[in-house]
This record gives C-alpha cells, structure tokens and sequence, in this order.
C-alpha cells in the first residue's frame, strides 16, 4: 500500500487545528454556550397544534396574560411549539400556557412540559464541568500508566481539542446545550481516545520493534498501518450516528449532532494531534525501552 | 493444532448465548395497556359477575377488552388500543364510586414458560412510556425550625408545671432562647431542662436586665433530625403515591436532601402534585381564656373567612401526627366532613385535654407550609430566594360537651373534594418537613411513543447499514462479525432486562452508538490478519496472530471508554443514566462477542483445516 506522508504535513495539520481552537475559543468567550433548561433552571412547554399557528400571535397572547419573557419556536414540525419561560415556577404553568395556547379553532395537546429549579441547574453546571474534567484526568492517568507521561500529555490535548472544536461549534452556531449534549461530549471523550490509544499502540510496539532512530518516519508507519481500522470504525460509527441523526427524533438531534463532530474531530486528531504532539515534544527510543526485566513483565500482560 | 478451541469452551459460549437469547425474550412481547381496579375500603369485594357486568359496560362504549383477570380483591382488564385506556379508566370509576381504585396501567405480556424463570422486558423511562417525573427539595431549615418550635412549646410547659418565670422566647437559627428575670430562677431552669433535652448544647448569658438561656441545637443532632426529616418523608410520598393507584411508581432519596417521584403514565400533574406535595396537616388547640398571658396566644383568623379571628393558645393538644386512620363523609346536611381516628397516644392526650376543660371552646386549626419565591436584586444581579411560610386557618371552633376519646369528626371544610385530599394527607401521614418542587418534567404519552417508534427505527437501520458495511468490507469476515453483531445485540438486551435496567431515549441512542463501535473489535482483528497475510505468513498463523496482537489494544481501548462511562453515571440523571449504562453494558458484551463468539465461529469452520487463502 502506498504510504501517505502525514507527519511530512503536520505543520498544516497544526495550523488548521489551531485555527479551529480560536475560532472555538472566540466563539465560546463572545457568543457563550446556549445552554439548555437543564443547566438554566426555567420552564419549557412543548404543545402540538392541529394546524401550523402564527408564532407572534402566540407570542402576543402569551404577553397578555403575564408571561412577557416566553420565548415561542417550533420544535421539529411547524405543528410543535416549544414555549421557554425564564421566570420562576409556580404550580401548574404548564397548564396555564396550554390554557392560553388552547382554542376551539386550533387546539392543542401538551407535549412535554418540564422545570427545572435554578438551584438545580446551577448544582448539575458545576457537576458537569467537574465530571468533564474528571474523566480527562482519569484517562490522563490510565494512559499514563500503560504507557508514559509524555503518550498521556499527547492524548490529553488532543481529547481537549476534541471538546473544544464541539463546544465552540455548539456556541457559533447557536445549538442548544442540554445533559444530552454532556453525555454526548463524554462519550466522544471515550471515542477518540479509543481511536488514540490503538494509534499509540502500534508506534509503542513499532518503536520497540524497528531499528531506525527517525520517529516521524516510525509514526508514518504506524499511523498508515492503522489507518485502514481508524477509516473503517469511524466509517460505521458515523453511518450509525446518521441513522440517529435522521431518524431519532428532535429530541436527540443535538446529542447526534455533537457526536458526529466528535467522530470527526477524534478521528482527526488522533491522527495529528495525538501523534504530531508526541514528536512536538520529543519522544524517544529511551522513553520507552525500559530495563529488561520490567520488559518481560510487560509482554506477560493479558 | 492452530485455531481449534476445547470443547468446553464452545459449550461454555454456546450457554451464554442461550441464557442471552432467553432473557431478551419477553422483550419481543409488548405490554398491554390495561387499567387495574382495587378496592379501597374493607367488605367492598369484587366477584366475577361484577367483573363481567364492567366489561360488558367497556364493551357498550365501544372499547375492545382483550381480557380480564380476578385476582383476590383487585382485577385487571386488558385493553386492545392505548389510546382508549382513559376512556376505560373514566367509565370504571363512574361505575365503581369511591370504594375503589382505578388506576392505569401496563400489563405484563411475557408468556408463562418465560415468567417462571423470572425473565421479564426491560422497564421503559418516562421518556418512552409518558408520565411526569419530579425532583422534590426537603427543606432542611424548615425542618429545623419545626422542631426548635416543638421543644420551646416543651420547655414552656415544664417552666410553668414548676412555676419558674420566664419573659420571654426567642428562636433563632438553631437556637432558643430564654429570658429570666434574675440568675437564679435561669439556673433553676438550666438545671430541670438541660438532662430533658440532651440535643441542646447550653450556655448562660447575662444581659442588660436579668439573664439569658441559650440552647444551641447539636451538629449531631441537626445530622440525625435531618436523616430522619428525608425518611420520613419517603415513607408519607410512598404511601401518598400508592393511594393515587399509579403502577410501578418510583419514589427515591437521591443526594442528602432531594427525592425524585417517577409516576409513569399519570397525565393528570395538577393533581399528582397536589397529593405528593401537599403539607397540611391540623392542629387541635383551646381558645384562650381572658386570663391567659399574652404570650401564650396566637391570633388566628378563619380559613372561609378572613375577617373573623379567635383568640387561640399556642400550645398544641394535638397534631395530625397521632391520626391512625382518616375518610371522608357526609354529614345529615349532606355537607362534606373527615371521621378520624386517633392513636393510643392522641386519643390519651385528647380526653386528657378534654376532660377538664369542658365548656370551653376548641379550634381545629388547618395548617399549610408553603413555600414561595421571590426574586430580588443582590449585588446588582437577580437572585432567586426561596423563603418557606406557614399558612395556619381556623376550620371549626366548637364548644367541648363531654370528654373527647379517640374517634370524633371535623366539619367546615369548603368541599368534598377538599375533605377527600385531607382525609388521604392524615391517613398518608404528615411530612416530617416541607417540600418544594426542584424540577418537573411531563411527558405526554404520544411524545413516548413517537420516541419508541423513532428509536427503533435508527436501530434497524443502523444496524443495516453496518452489517452492509462489513460484508462489502470483509466479505467471508464480514459475516462472522455481522453475527457476532447481532448476538451482542441480544446479550445488550439481555443483561438490560436481567439487570431490571431502564431504557430511555438517550439509552437507545447508547444502543445505536454501540452497535457502530462493537464492531471496532472486529475491524482491529481483521485488519491485523489482513496485514499478517500481505507479510506472507500463512493463513492460520495470520488469524492466530491475528486476534492474539489486537486483544491489548482493544482491551485498553475499551477499558478507558468504560471508566468515561462510569462517570457519566454517576453525574447523569434520569435518561442520561439509561446512556451511560447502555453504553457500559454494550462495551462488556462487545468485548465477548468480538473476541470470543467470532473466534469460536472462524475456529468451527475454517479452523485447524490446511488453508491456501482466506476470504477477508
């Protein structure tokens, strides 16, 4: 199979993903995640109509009865409202809003109505970052442990780019963030880790194996070996994620959506960052032949 | 000889497979909507005639019974269409009346040969199956508060059996306060209350004019009152629940102070919220007599009429607490009222309290605690703050004609519904401190079947296109892997159900996201002997060498996907959960499916056999 240079073209590798991290980085810091009701605290009311309604009609006749701040978009179908409210919850909004919404011209049936305290929000906000920034350093340290600190540092940024590249697409484009969209991030951090790990994998054992002092040379190798697996994986898991994507209703759309850019960007960075990072900071040979002994201990492992 | 397992091993797979295939089975039968009827009163029976005359009556509304089951003092009628269950649900009840229960609910489908070896569907999450989900927050503070409340009454009344004066109360935080007139009568006191109430931490304090006792509430004490406020108040939410008839509710402490009600397929929130957050309870005291000191009165006026008011005393007889048992009737006048039931206890203290105050008159007091918010402005920015209020309303003022034992009734209540709810709230049980709701959701039961329908669809779909993808990729490999797919599947679907697991719509979507990464395995495998091969090593060592080389490297792989999963478990809520567990599950049946079902089929067809090429 012909050999495609790819650490020949890391520097525009480099550029594109640096490029990318500020363009995230601007998009988060100017425009902000649109988090969703689970992390606001808030009201929100899914209605569905007989017939398509005028949503500044709605808006108004929600205005009239008290409620000025709701917020009124279709959801899915022109027939499906979503109504956000930011005010604080008393009992029975939900039916108030329906009561409001509901006329004997077009009626409406309640969808979903949830709430959500902004104690709770506030408490789930923390937790999640926390949780984030949890699973980041346990893997750190399991990539650490069966590898070295310097693959670990390398899968690190190239998991951080990762969740960078989807939160500030999140951000630019305005998509709602919702727990959804978390576990979403969480399980794109177990992915492209997969993907990274079966790289370093193979420049661990073709390093140990080869005989020339040239990494990049090695790391071609390795990634070209590895790349009809990387290619077929992601190929499958992106086509599952379009069938989510196309056929698993508006109530997962962002959870597909964050998981397709993270295939994508996984894929991508295991590839560059994750490789490129490590002759960035200039591993070795020596890193990892260890003394003998020890060796043989690691060939015993399962 | 290369690629041959013992038979052991086939068979040790081949039983996993079958206990797999057996326990995703009930999975394939549907549950039948169907509404259950159970008798609420004691000597209300159901026989089989009754139940057929019922089902004769659904059958003139035009609703289709698939069938109908007596079990002891409770029957359950299977409907053909969901959407004709509250239909049925309101024709029983009109016939029925008050002495039973009807509730909705979905029946078990699962053939019998399967049941009996305790196999059973996976359960489905509000998301799938509608029904409103709550987040309840007990207000710790307020627990806190009652109770400091609870002791000052107490030591009050010790104070005044030994006739020790004292000014004043005060409650603070976690603090009581009391004001004497000199150091003497405060030591005196100090000296009965301190070995009475164990939970007090005391200390003297001197003040401008005589002297101060203040007990400080223990942190232990604060510690076990608040386990005990949060247990309590799941027991009284259990109860409230089972008497709303709702089929495999959920009530549940999660975290130190929150409890999450799941009530599936209840559409009616307005009312499930009125029951499960309602925290009336009554109080029974006497009217203050003109020579009673100001400070033991209270005020209170009445609940249907603001403007009129008695004068109270601030010592309780009674509370709610000691009712045993609460229902509703009717009195001559057809006016609603409660006949209630006291303890050993309340009854004890209720003649106690009667007998010697006959002539006077005594209150039953309503009492609400309610919370409210209020936003207000804090260093520039909107802060939501929760400040919780008691709402206390006289119901009735009668005059004591004889001694009152443990079974008396209450009138002046607005409604008959009003009676029904209060008489349900005594029997229940007070909460032990107040609630507010943190989180709400309502999922209508159309949206849950929308999600069902769509879920299944990517899954089929999904499925297609990777097992199309791995035949053209693979082709003789393809499908080995493609039927070690589809095994995983039923294992995923097996050890959800055994594991009495929830399937949400996140998890479904876990599902999906599984079958396209369990096939990594596979891929790594396959692609390494493919390698072997073009390095010209022959093809049996190739598919040895194979599966040997890739085994680190899918089991490090899979490993840090698994702990990422962990912890989306434990930070996830609700749905969220169904996703990491899904995904768990699914990498464990993963590994055994890609390694050793689809080893064990390459090793029973082409394993052991002199190869000159391999198909991959």
């Amino acid at each position: 199979m012909r050999q495609l240079d790819f650490m020949g073209k890391r520097r525009i590798a480099f550029a594109v993903s640096v490029l990318l991290a500020v363009i995230a980085i601007g998009a988060l810091a100017f425009k902000g995640l649109n988090l969703g009701l689970d992390f606001t605290g808030g009201t929100l009311v899914e209605v569905r109509y007989e017939q398509a309604p005028a949503l500044d009609e709605l808006r108004s006749q929600l205005g009239d009865e008290g409620f000025e701040d709701a917020q009124v978009q279709t959801f899915g179908t022109s027939n499906d409202i979503l109504v956000r409210l930011q005010q604080t919850f008393d009992n029975d909004v939900g039916q108030r809003v329906v009561g409001i919404l509901d006329s004997d011209a077009n009626p409406v049936d309640l969808v979903r109505a949830e709430f959500v305290g902004a104690q709770v929000g506030d408490q789930l906000r923390d937790q999640s970052g926390m949780g984030m920034l949890l699973a980041l350093a346990v893997v750190m340290v399991y990539v650490a442990f069966r590898f070295q600190y310097k693959f670990a540092l390398g899968a690190l940024i190239s998991l951080g780019h990762d969740v960078l590249i989807i939160l500030g697409i999140f951000a630019l484009f305005g998509l709602d963030f919702d727990l959804t969209v978390l576990a979403a991030i969480l399980a794109v951090i177990g992915y492209s880790l997969n993907d990274t790990i079966i790289v370093y994998d193979r420049i661990r054992e073709n390093i140990r194996k080869s005989q020339i002092d040239d990494m990049a040379q090695i790391f071609n190798e390795s990634i070209n070996q590895t790349l009809a697996r990387t290619m077929a994986t992601s190929g499958t898991t992106l086509l599952v994620l379009l069938a989510l994507f196309f056929l698993g209703g508006d109530m997962i759309h962002n959870f597909s959506i964050a998981l397709i850019l993270g295939v994508v960007a996984g894929t991508f960075s295991s590839v560059y960052v994750a490789a490129a990072l490590l002759l960035a900071i200039k591993l070795q040979r020596k890193d990892l032949i260890r003394p003998k002994k020890e060796n043989d201990e690691e060939e015993e492992l399962p | 000889m290369l690629n041959r397992y013992p038979l052991w091993k086939y068979l040790l797979i081949l039983i996993v497979l079958l206990v797999g295939i057996i326990y995703a089975l009930p999975n394939l039968y549907p549950a039948d909507p169907a509404v259950q009827i159970s008798s609420t009163a004691n000597g209300s029976a159901l026989d089989q005639e009754r139940l057929d005359r019922l089902t004769q009556a659904l059958a003139d509304e035009g609703i289709d019974v698939k069938k109908s089951e007596l079990d002891g003092n409770s029957a359950l009628i299977r409907l053909e269409e969901a959407d004709q269950q509250i239909a049925a649900r309101d024709t029983l009840d009109e016939r029925l009346g008050d002495a039973y229960t009807v509730a909705l609910n979905l029946a078990d489908a699962t053939p019998d040969w399967l049941a009996g070896l305790s196999a059973a569907p996976m359960k489905l999450g509000l998301d799938l199956q509608g029904g409103v989900h709550f987040l309840l927050q007990v207000d710790m503070d307020a627990a806190v508060q009652q109770r400091l409340e609870a002791n000052a009454s107490a030591v009050r009344d010790i104070l005044r059996d030994e006739r020790i004066r004292y000014r004043d109360t005060e409650i603070g935080d976690r603090t009581i306060t009391f004001q004497f007139a000199n150091e003497d009568d405060r030591n005196e006191a100090r000296g009965l209350i301190a070995d009475q109430f164990p939970d007090f931490d005391y200390a003297n304090e001197e003040g401008d004019s005589g002297a101060a006792l203040t007990m400080t509430f223990t942190e232990q004490a604060v510690q076990a009152l608040q386990d005990y406020a949060i247990n309590q108040n799941l027991t009284t939410i259990r109860n409230r629940v089972n008497e709303l008839g709702v089929s495999e509710p959920l009530v549940q402490r999660q975290g130190p102070s929150r409890i999450v009600v799941e009530l599936p397929g209840v559409q009616d929130t307005a009312a499930a919220k009125r029951i499960v957050g309602a925290t009336a309870n009554l109080e029974f005291r006497l009217e203050a007599r003109s020579d009673t000191p100001d400070r033991e009165i209270e005020t209170l006026s009445f609940r249907n009429d603001e403007d009129r008011s008695a004068e109270l005393m601030r010592d309780v007889i009674v509370t709610g607490d000691h009712v045993s048992s609460a229902s509703r009737s009717f009195d001559q006048n057809n006016r609603p009222q409660v006949n209630i039931n006291l303890d050993g206890t309340g009854g004890s203290m209720m003649s106690r309290a009667t007998r010697s105050n006959i002539g006077r008159n005594m209150a039953v007091v309503f009492i609400e605690h309610k919370t409210r918010t209020r936003t207000v402005m804090e260093d520039g920015e909107e802060v939501e703050k929760r400040e919780a209020y008691t709402e206390r309303g006289i119901i009735s003022l009668a005059t004591i004609q004889s001694a009152l034992s443990n079974r008396f009734r209450i009138t002046g209540l607005d409604s008959s519904s009003e009676a029904a709810d209060l008489a349900l709230l005594l029997r229940s049980g007070s909460l032990a401190a107040p609630i507010y709701f943190a989180q709400e959701r309502t999922i209508g039961p159309s949206l849950g079947a929308q999600n069902i329908n769509q879920g299944i669809l990517s899954v089929e779909l999904g499925l297609l296109l990777v097992v199309l993808f791995m035949l053209a990729r693979y082709k003789a490999f393809g499908i080995v892997a493609n039927i070690s797919l589809g095994l995983n599947l039923v294992l995923l679907v097996a050890a959800m159900s055994m594991l009495g697991a929830t399937l949400t719509l996140p998890g479904i979507a876990g599902i999906v996201l599984t079958l396209g990464m369990a096939v990594d395995a596979n891929v790594l495998i396959f692609e390494r002997i493919r390698e072997e091969i073009k390095a010209k090593m022959p093809a049996q060592q190739a598919i040895h060498a194979g599966f040997e080389r890739a085994f680190t490297s899918i089991v490090d792989a899979n490993i840090t996907t698994l702990l990422v999963a962990v912890i989306l478990f434990s930070i996830g809520t609700g749905p969220v959960k169904g996703f990491a567990v899904t995904l768990s599950l699914g990498i464990l049946t993963s590994m055994f499916t890609a390694i050793l079902v689809s080893r064990a089929l390459i090793n029973l067809t082409i394993g052991g056999r002199p190869l000159k090429k391999i198909w991959i």
